[in-house]
């Protein structure tokens, strides 16, 4: 690696954080950005043994995917850290949080080192653990938040589980805040979302679905926005998906409280009718919500209130999700559509290119404290090139995720990924244009 | 022979927060008279002769029950010890009952300890004889803060400006409270050492600094008072583990070298040893004044009770 060199010319240089969308050229060097500005090769091509002529194409900071699940360690036949970094490098994302709920869980300073040197032994992109919150993820008694943190976890989340006892999450929150520790909750509650396949609705009544409200979210956001206020701790919620969890988070914001959000690709992309004729890949948590709430999930990247989009990658095996609608398995993959979905905000006119790729990238490796996400001197080396107008069709058979459960299958997207490179390294390019 | 000073402007001693300065100098004085007189072969005293102490303990204390017993016995009182048997149900109907049971056995002193707050107080209340607390729920420990103090004072000379860090579970705390007090009324700068789950909410209202990182909080601390990590209260929920726990709040040699050179450690005891205190730590006779404490303790008992028998003495009963 030593002396490895990589020169990017006649790109469109979009570094998110800085609000940079120019062209220019970028040197890489040692797995760092060495160089960077609109003027770099310009004059002279550079000498340098590898040239990457982007053709005008758009080369911006790797994206950071703070919702990853993985099977590994306890179910890799859904995902390994390895085939999801693969997905990952496929999708333009160079690094990956991946959450706690494995088997076994996350929750000991040990296996967050199992997973640090999984990654750096099979991963493709860098993977960013964060520990689980309670032990066992069972929401009854915190974990060693500071060893954890000493071992590398980089939050701390019961994944897909919400924290039914407030005392236990103000204690856990209160706790982790003299660490600094960042805590991702997830907002449904337990109880009003029991047993529930879909978002409370019309179309949930007229399939026989049984069915929670979307105040089963909004409930829980508004409690743990109380107990931020008390405990003063660093909380960013997974996903939000309706309206009134974006006006609470809005008001809560605007109260000065270190509070971020992130939407999920999904819920950005897609509402509940969206189910159609019982499909079970479209089964998501949180379920997906009615258009209303789609467009006010729209509206909250283009604001600047949901900080992050996510893509929730959630990989299932087939005997998982064929299955009845109500007992099938949550989840949906998303780590090769979160770009082009998100991009889909700036295609509608509804934020400009720059804004939304900042919710893939600078906003969430801030949030997580991680190095990525900029295109400075002396950053990561971790980019991506693509054609942010490409059209392309979604085809499930062409997912390098070990599992193919994709909600977009067939959809036409636009924004198509061309190379990936993770400190300096190509980790992907595409075969065909 | 003219009858000893009053010291105590009340009959009983319930707590710091309601001393004052003088009253606490005097105390301080009058038991390090008897620190010598403990430290002599012949120890017994007569002033407390006829009068009868009842230590009356809800919770169980082997070290501050023994201390305050054989102060009652070194100064030539009778001493009668009542464990009661807790029981969770009708708290205060029982202890009301007690009360009156105890008045009509016509104490002088009554001692207590109880794990709830205000006990102390509301017996005070209820019976004709002094009260001292032996510690009350999260409250009060007075004679600890004061025992603390002397053991401070006789190796420091004085407290003026010195940085005393209380570290550990401040929250259920009896013995952080009353040193809080104690220690802020005679000059010291008391810093408070915690994880946040261990720091009752609106801590800084006693007048203190807050740390949640040890390290900077021992930076330049004269003492360092370790507390008890109360592991039969934590329920599992304050602290994730023990192991920890020691990780970051546990003093051992190389968080006490953060500390101002010569600094002294003190625990009130019992210690829980490699959870919130190193074995190397609390057994360095260089640095710590644990053993110097439980001496201290009599002595500052002896002081106690005799001050409150000179009220007895000068007013009689006060029923």
């Amino acid at each position: 690696m030593s002396g490895h060199r990589i020169a990017f010319r006649n790109a469109r240089l979009i570094d998110p954080a800085s609000g940079l969308d120019a062209r220019g050229g970028l040197l890489v060097e040692n797995g760092r950005i060495a160089d960077v500005g609109p003027r770099l090769f310009n004059d002279a091509d550079p000498s340098d043994p590898e040239v990457v002529d982007c053709r005008g194409q758009a080369l911006s900071p790797g994206l950071v995917d703070m919702r990853v699940f993985t099977g590994e360690p306890g179910s890799e036949h859904r995902e390994t850290l390895e085939s999801a970094s693969r997905a990952a490098a496929a999708g333009g994302v160079t690094t990956i949080a991946v959450m706690p709920n494995t088997d076994p869980v996350i929750d000991e300073p040990s296996l967050v080192d199992f997973i640090n040197r999984r990654a750096a032994a099979t991963a493709s992109v860098h993977v960013a653990p964060m520990a689980a919150l309670t032990q066992g993820l069972r929401g009854e008694t915190m974990t060693e938040i500071g060893l954890l943190r000493e071992a590398g976890a980089v939050a701390f989340t019961d994944g897909d589980r919400t924290i039914a006892n407030a005392r236990v999450l103000r204690r856990a929150l209160s706790y982790a805040s003299a660490f600094g520790a960042l805590v991702v909750g997830h907002a449904e509650d337990p109880d009003l979302s029991a047993g529930a396949a879909m978002t409370e609705g019309e179309f949930a009544m007229r399939l026989g679905i049984p069915a929670a409200p979307a105040a089963a979210e909004t409930i829980v956001v508004e409690r743990d926005i109380r107990l931020v206020e008390l405990t003063g701790a660093r909380y960013h919620f997974g996903q939000i998906s309706c309206r009134a969890s974006l006006e609470a988070v809005a008001a809560a914001k605007q109260r000065g409280l270190p509070i971020t959000c992130a939407v999920s690709a999904h819920h950005l992309a897609l509402n509940e009718l969206d189910v159609g004729s019982y499909l079970t890949f479209m089964k998501v948590k949180p379920p997906l919500r009615s258009e209303a709430d789609r467009a006010a999930m729209v509206e909250g990247v283009a604001s600047g209130v949901i900080d992050v989009v996510v893509s929730s990658h959630d990989p299932q095996a087939a005997d998982t999700k064929r299955q009845p609608f109500a007992s099938a398995a949550f989840g949906a993959v998303g780590l090769e559509t979160l770009l082009p979905v998100a991009l889909g905000v700036h295609h509608d006119g509804r934020a400009d290119l720059a804004h939304v790729l900042k919710a893939v990238t600078a906003t969430p490796a801030s949030i997580l404290g991680l190095p990525a996400g900029r295109l400075a001197k002396g950053a990561p080396a971790d980019l991506v090139l693509f054609d942010p107008d490409a059209p392309f069709v979604v085809e499930a058979a062409g997912l390098h995720s070990r599992a193919r459960n994709t909600p977009f299958e067939g959809r036409k997207l636009q924004g198509r990924v061309r190379m990936t490179f993770v400190d300096g390294r190509r980790v992907f390019e595409r075969s065909k244009p | 022979m003219t009858a000893p000073a009053a010291i105590l402007k009340t009959s009983h001693l319930l707590g710091i927060q309601g001393l004052s300065v003088e009253e606490i100098s005097d105390l301080l004085d009058l038991a390090d008279s008897y620190v010598a007189l403990n430290r002599a072969a012949e120890k017994k005293s007569a002033v407390l002769k006829g009068r009868t102490i009842i230590n009356l303990f809800f919770e169980a204390s082997t070290r501050t029950q023994s201390s305050f017993e054989l102060a009652g016995k070194r100064l030539g009182a009778d001493v009668l010890n009542m464990s009661v048997r807790t029981s969770s149900v009708s708290k205060g109907e029982t202890l009301l009952d007690t009360a009156a049971t105890l008045n009509a056995m016509r104490p002088d002193i009554l001692i207590v300890r109880h794990y709830d707050s205000g006990a102390a107080e509301l017996l005070s209340h209820k019976l004709d004889c002094s009260v001292v607390n032996a510690g009350d729920g999260s409250h009060e420990h007075p004679t600890q803060a004061l025992l603390d103090a002397l053991t401070i004072l006789r190796r420091r000379g004085g407290f003026e400006g010195l940085i005393v860090a209380i570290c550990g579970d401040v929250l259920h705390s009896r013995v952080a409270r009353s040193n809080i007090h104690l220690l802020s009324k005679l000059g010291a700068r008391v810093r408070l050492v915690a994880p946040k789950t261990l720091l009752p909410a609106n801590a800084e209202r006693f007048g203190v600094e807050i740390f949640t990182d040890m390290r900077e909080g021992l930076a330049g601390a004269d003492i360092v008072m370790m507390l008890r990590l109360q592991l039969e209260r934590m329920a599992g929920a304050f602290i994730p583990s023990t192991r920890e726990y020691f990780h970051f709040y546990g003093l051992d040699h190389e968080k006490l070298a953060l500390a101002k050179p010569g600094a002294l450690v003190m625990h009130p005891g019992p210690m829980n040893r490699g959870v919130e205190i190193d074995s190397a730590v609390a057994d360095d006779i260089e640095v710590s004044l644990i053993q110097e404490q439980v001496e201290m303790g009599v002595a500052m008992r002896m002081a106690v009770l005799d001050a409150l028998a000179r009220g007895i003495a000068s007013g009689g009963r006060n029923t």
